[in-house]
């Protein structure tokens, strides 16, 4: 225990002076016409350092991907600086390849061509480009591939292109971003062991790894320091190191005791993150998500909280995640926006890594449609601010129609312009399942829903 | 094995191919050098007072010849023009904005309003020399193709995958290597369908140009326009010669069409964005013949190589290949030379326009008056020749479209048909009308509708071609009545793509008004009250500010009827009558 404390402590004092890139307070927002600022990243501070595989595990929407452009150069930070081996990024000669989850690999050039490029644009000659490639090539298993154009094969085969392509250029850090995600699962599972068989084999001239993912097992799996981000704005949840030895084994318990830690972390955003499980340590602890107006919809739709709730039910009323996610082979950006939405509607509580169903969710999963859509409705406007918004608005106007801009325009003030739009179809679905509003798409309109459904609200508002 | 395969006739083909391919080339090499001489020659030599323009067969393969030549660098200019603001538009956020809007409505203004005065700017700009009238009609081919072309490689440019961009940018590409090996790939297949469509456009132009007489002035020129024009207006009317012409017409675009389309449709296969090799491929065996490596393929190649080699080895020590570019760069202040090029723009165009302005001070009103009405005769014109076509092109197309014998048989000879353009006919049409007794009033609306019904067609059997098979056996199944099947299944299926047919017919009928409301046959002018006509007019008597005023009114009213008409319908059609599968 004591030893590795030390160890710890070395790196993080190293990571200040020795790190490749050394990211210092950086900050992403976009400005507003108005006053306030939409947060995407809230100042953070992050270190890669020589000798480890990093992941950066988070939920859709904490700014991940952005995380990974800033630290590599492809964005600018709204504040803060990266520093590359010391030196500010946007005068340093970085060198680092990034491995993408569209392999965004160029289709009108061969395989070869493909691994080329990137010594063509360093000016490397045509038969040291040809040989270096090739070599590569015959590293990750294309050989024979070379002249193949890259829609002639298979998702993996176009991965492993990336990853020639990736690290012909000898990286000092390779940056992959959801390498995995576009492949079946068998596929993935082969890559990364391979992945892993190069890093430990020390067959390719790269220091550090930094791999953005939302697969948790995989972040487990991988990596020798995990990062967690939250949203709203994005930030540093947690950040430790994982002293399981490789190769690391699924079923053994460190593991599944870790995924179950990560798992409880991304579930409860509320609450700071109390220690990782015994052999790990945290290196550092973030601040709270901030408040805002209007409560962040997660894009889940009724009818996957209902099928949620109903499994759940299924299983006696609780359930632990990794189990749950298992199950359906959900990974947790599949899984999570349907529990957060089922806690935001009150049908669910989330205790401890495990999902609880409470007496009004089992009694929304026990009923029958029109009873589950009157649930819904009282579960929705009583917790929804946006919706209960735009029904009391549609009850106040004359003619019972408002655009979908004015709303628009309130959500703006919080979410970047893309949000609010992602935002408004979940109200927009929410509101038409729970007949609390119609929405004419072609006129971009709510109104209130016909006589018929007059009926049906009134009913439900003397409960 | 070996030895006997060596002797199979199917090698010995093969290998008597590269030589008859090398030798064509050669020839088409001299054949280059020789056309680029005669054309110098001529162009320079001081223009024929009176234009000569024979109608006998024998002098059809020169004319074909010039109008090639035209329209060929009239193309090759307008790609280049387009490559060239595609890219600064999408690149450069402060004035993207603006040179979009400037496309949008140069896009939408009839070109051929323009047809009097810039002919007339470039005889003045240029006196002396045949080259003054050649680069006029030169001018405004290229200003009916280009608008087109530079949207495309704009749209193309901003559409291009973030992830590709991202990779290009971590890979330090310079923008030479990133033109070559990203940008220019993948606009490449818009380029290609949008050169067609240009060059088709062209071919209208270029005859409008080179039949153009303005009262006693002859800006003709010799070539296929002026060739079917002279033929029509002999005395007896030279049947033969005309016919000749316009085969020789079809012949040319059917010729392109195989020649230099289909194959480079065909190559530009492998820029297709897909991530799985699609299985209906155009195939050319023009291209096959010419992939085929041989001497004097390849040579171009390794000098292009070695030369792009010392490119790429100068490149990569310059700051954009050793710093990772970020892709959201705040933007930079603007420089000196951007605020004063700026300036110098704004400058001239306030200059422009305030000189327009006390031009259009002279108008009387009565001139006003009567310009107002041409406007509307010409409103009313275009709407009937739109009605008329759609009226006969929708049940039509929609009988063509549902059943796949009859598109088999009938697509080929309408694109044959449809390929010729509308000026080319003109001249036989108003022989046909002249006979007839009906006058030009009645008449340009039949000339607006010979270039505009086809747009419409080919959009109408596109659309019945896809309304899906599910959805009519379900209108059978449900016994929908003839009323119902049309309200309810076929109208709306072809909604999205009527609208696109329309709004390219409502383009065409514009730009056909201003030669079939004023046309010259024979030693007679032939016009009718309307606003192309007091265009050609206008300028026959040198009335700058009426023909100002007119060529302003017009595009005015083409922009907005494409604001308030065309756009909203556009819109609901991508909104409401899309079927989405």
């Amino acid at each position: 225990m004591q030893e590795t404390d030390l160890s710890n402590q070395a790196t993080v004092l190293a990571s200040a002076t020795d790190a490749i890139i050394h990211a210092e307070k950086i900050e992403k927002y976009y400005a507003q016409p108005s006053e306030n600022r939409i947060q995407v990243i809230s100042a953070t501070d992050l270190s890669i350092v020589p000798g480890e595989i990093l992941a950066l595990l988070g939920p859709s929407g904490s700014g991940k991907s952005t995380m990974l452009r800033m630290l590599t150069g492809l964005s600018r930070p709204s504040a803060g600086e990266v520093y590359w081996h010391g030196k500010p990024i946007s005068q340093a000669e970085i060198n680092v390849s990034i491995v993408f989850q569209s392999f965004a690999l160029f289709p009108w050039l061969t395989v070869l061509e493909n691994v080329e490029a990137p010594l063509q644009a360093r000016g490397v000659a045509p038969d040291e480009r040809r040989e270096r490639s090739m070599r590569m090539l015959d590293t990750v298993g294309l050989d024979g591939f070379e002249g193949a154009y890259p829609k002639e094969l298979s998702g993996g085969m176009k991965q492993r292109v990336g990853f020639a392509r990736a690290l012909v250029v000898e990286p000092e850090v390779l940056f992959m971003d959801e390498p995995f995600s576009a492949l079946d699962v068998l596929t993935a599972e082969n890559l990364r062991s391979e992945l892993l068989e190069l890093w430990a084999n020390k067959n390719m001239p790269t220091r550090a790894v930094f791999i953005v993912t939302h697969n948790i097992e995989e972040a487990v799996l991988l990596a020798d320091r995990i990062i967690v981000l939250g949203r709203n704005p994005g930030h540093i949840r947690t950040d430790f190191k994982v002293q399981l030895p490789q190769p690391r084994d699924r079923k053994s318990e460190g593991f599944t005791q870790l995924v179950d830690y990560i798992y409880k972390v991304l579930t409860r955003p509320d609450v700071s993150p109390d220690e990782a499980p015994d052999h790990q340590h945290p290196v550092s602890k973030a601040r709270d998500q901030r408040q805002m107006k209007y409560q962040m919809l997660p894009h889940a739709r009724p009818g996957g909280v209902a099928g949620l709730l109903e499994l759940l039910l299924d299983k006696g009323g609780c359930d632990d995640f990794y189990r749950m996610a298992d199950d359906l082979a959900f990974e947790i950006d599949d899984l999570l926006p349907i529990v957060d939405a089922a806690q935001l509607l009150g049908f669910l509580k989330v205790e401890e890594g495990d999902a609880v169903i409470t007496p009004a969710g089992t009694e929304f999963a026990n009923s029958e449609i029109l009873r589950q859509k009157e649930l819904f409705r009282d579960a929705a406007v009583n917790n929804v601010l946006l919706l209960r918004q735009i029904t009391r608005a549609l009850e106040m106007k004359s003619d019972h129609t408002i655009p979908e801009e004015f709303f628009l325009d309130l959500l703006d003030e919080q979410f970047s312009e893309e949000e609010s739009q992602r935002q408004m179809e979940t109200a927009v679905a929410w509101g038409r399942y729970a007949e609390l509003f119609d929405f004419d798409a072609a006129r971009r309109r709510f109104m209130l829903p016909d006589a018929q459904g007059e009926e049906i609200a009134s009913g439900g508002d003397e409960e | 094995m070996k030895i006997q395969q060596t002797f199979s006739r199917s090698l010995v083909a093969v290998r008597t191919w590269p030589f008859v391919t090398d030798l064509s080339v050669a020839l088409c090499g001299m054949a280059v050098f020789f056309a680029v001489v005669r054309m110098g020659a001529y162009w320079l030599a001081k223009p024929t007072p009176a234009v000569f323009i024979s109608h006998s067969v024998g002098a059809l393969p020169l004319y074909a010849f010039y109008s090639i030549v035209r329209i060929g660098i009239a193309y090759l200019l307008s790609l280049a023009f387009a490559v060239g603001y595609g890219y600064i538009a999408a690149y450069n956020p402060r004035i993207e904005a603006w040179m979009v809007a400037v496309l949008d409505i140069l896009q939408s203004i009839p070109v051929l309003s323009f047809l009097p005065g810039v002919m007339l700017a470039m005889m003045a700009l240029v006196p002396g020399h045949q080259l003054g009238i050649e680069m006029g009609s030169i001018l405004l081919i290229f200003t009916g193709q280009v608008w087109n072309m530079a949207f495309s490689f704009y749209s193309s440019l901003k559409s291009i995958p973030r992830e590709m961009i991202e990779a290009s940018r971590i890979y330090r590409y310079s923008a030479w290597q990133r033109f070559w090996q990203l940008e220019m790939p993948f606009a490449s297949i818009g380029l290609i369908w949008n050169s067609i469509v240009s060059v088709a456009g062209g071919w209208f132009f270029l005859i409008a140009c080179e039949m153009f007489v303005l009262g006693d002035r002859d800006f003709r020129l010799p070539g296929l326009g002026s060739y079917l024009q002279t033929a029509a207006s002999a005395n007896p009317v030279d049947l033969k010669a005309l016919l000749w012409g316009l085969g020789v017409l079809v012949l040319i675009i059917v010729a392109t069409d195989q020649l230099i389309w289909r194959p480079l449709i065909a190559w530009s296969d492998k820029f297709k964005f897909e991530q799985v090799e699609s299985s209906d491929r155009v195939t050319s065996p023009i291209l096959t013949l010419l992939q085929r490596p041989s001497v004097l393929t390849k040579l171009p190649v390794r000098a292009w190589n070695s030369l792009e080699e010392s490119m790429y080895r100068r490149l990569s020590t310059t700051a954009e290949c050793r710093i990772v570019q970020p892709v959201d760069a705040p933007r930079k202040r603007a420089g000196w030379v951007s605020i004063i090029a700026g300036l110098v723009v704004c400058g001239a165009v306030l200059w422009g326009a305030w000189n327009a302005l006390h031009l259009i001070h002279g108008v009387s009103w009565a001139d006003m008056r009567l310009l107002l009405l041409g406007a509307g005769a010409t409103y009313l014109r275009v709407t009937a020749s739109l009605l008329i076509a759609a009226l006969w092109t929708i049940p039509v197309g929609v009988m063509i479209g549902s059943s796949p014998n009859l598109a088999r048989i009938l697509q080929p000879i309408t694109q044959v048909i449809a390929s010729v353009p509308a000026t080319a006919l003109f001249p036989v049409l108003l022989l046909g009308l002249i006979q007839l007794g009906g006058g030009l009033g009645v008449g340009s609306i039949a000339l607006m509708l010979l270039g505009t019904q086809w747009y419409i067609l080919f959009n109408v059997i596109a659309g019945a071609m896809a309304i899906p098979s599910d959805l009519k056996e379900a209108a059978s199944v449900y016994k929908f009545t003839r009323w119902q099947r049309w309200i309810r299944l076929i109208l709306p299926g072809i909604f999205p793509y009527l609208v696109t047919g329309m709004i390219t017919a409502s383009g065409g009928a514009w730009n056909a008004s201003i030669i079939a409301e004023y046309f010259h046959i024979g030693d007679k002018t032939l016009q009718t009250l309307g606003l192309g006509a007091q265009i050609s007019a206008a300028t026959d008597q040198g009335k700058f500010s009426i023909l100002l005023l007119a060529t302003v009114l017009m595009a005015t009213m083409v922009v907005t009827m494409n604001r308030l008409v065309w756009r909203k319908l556009y819109h609901l059609a991508e909104t409401r009558y899309k079927l989405e599968s």
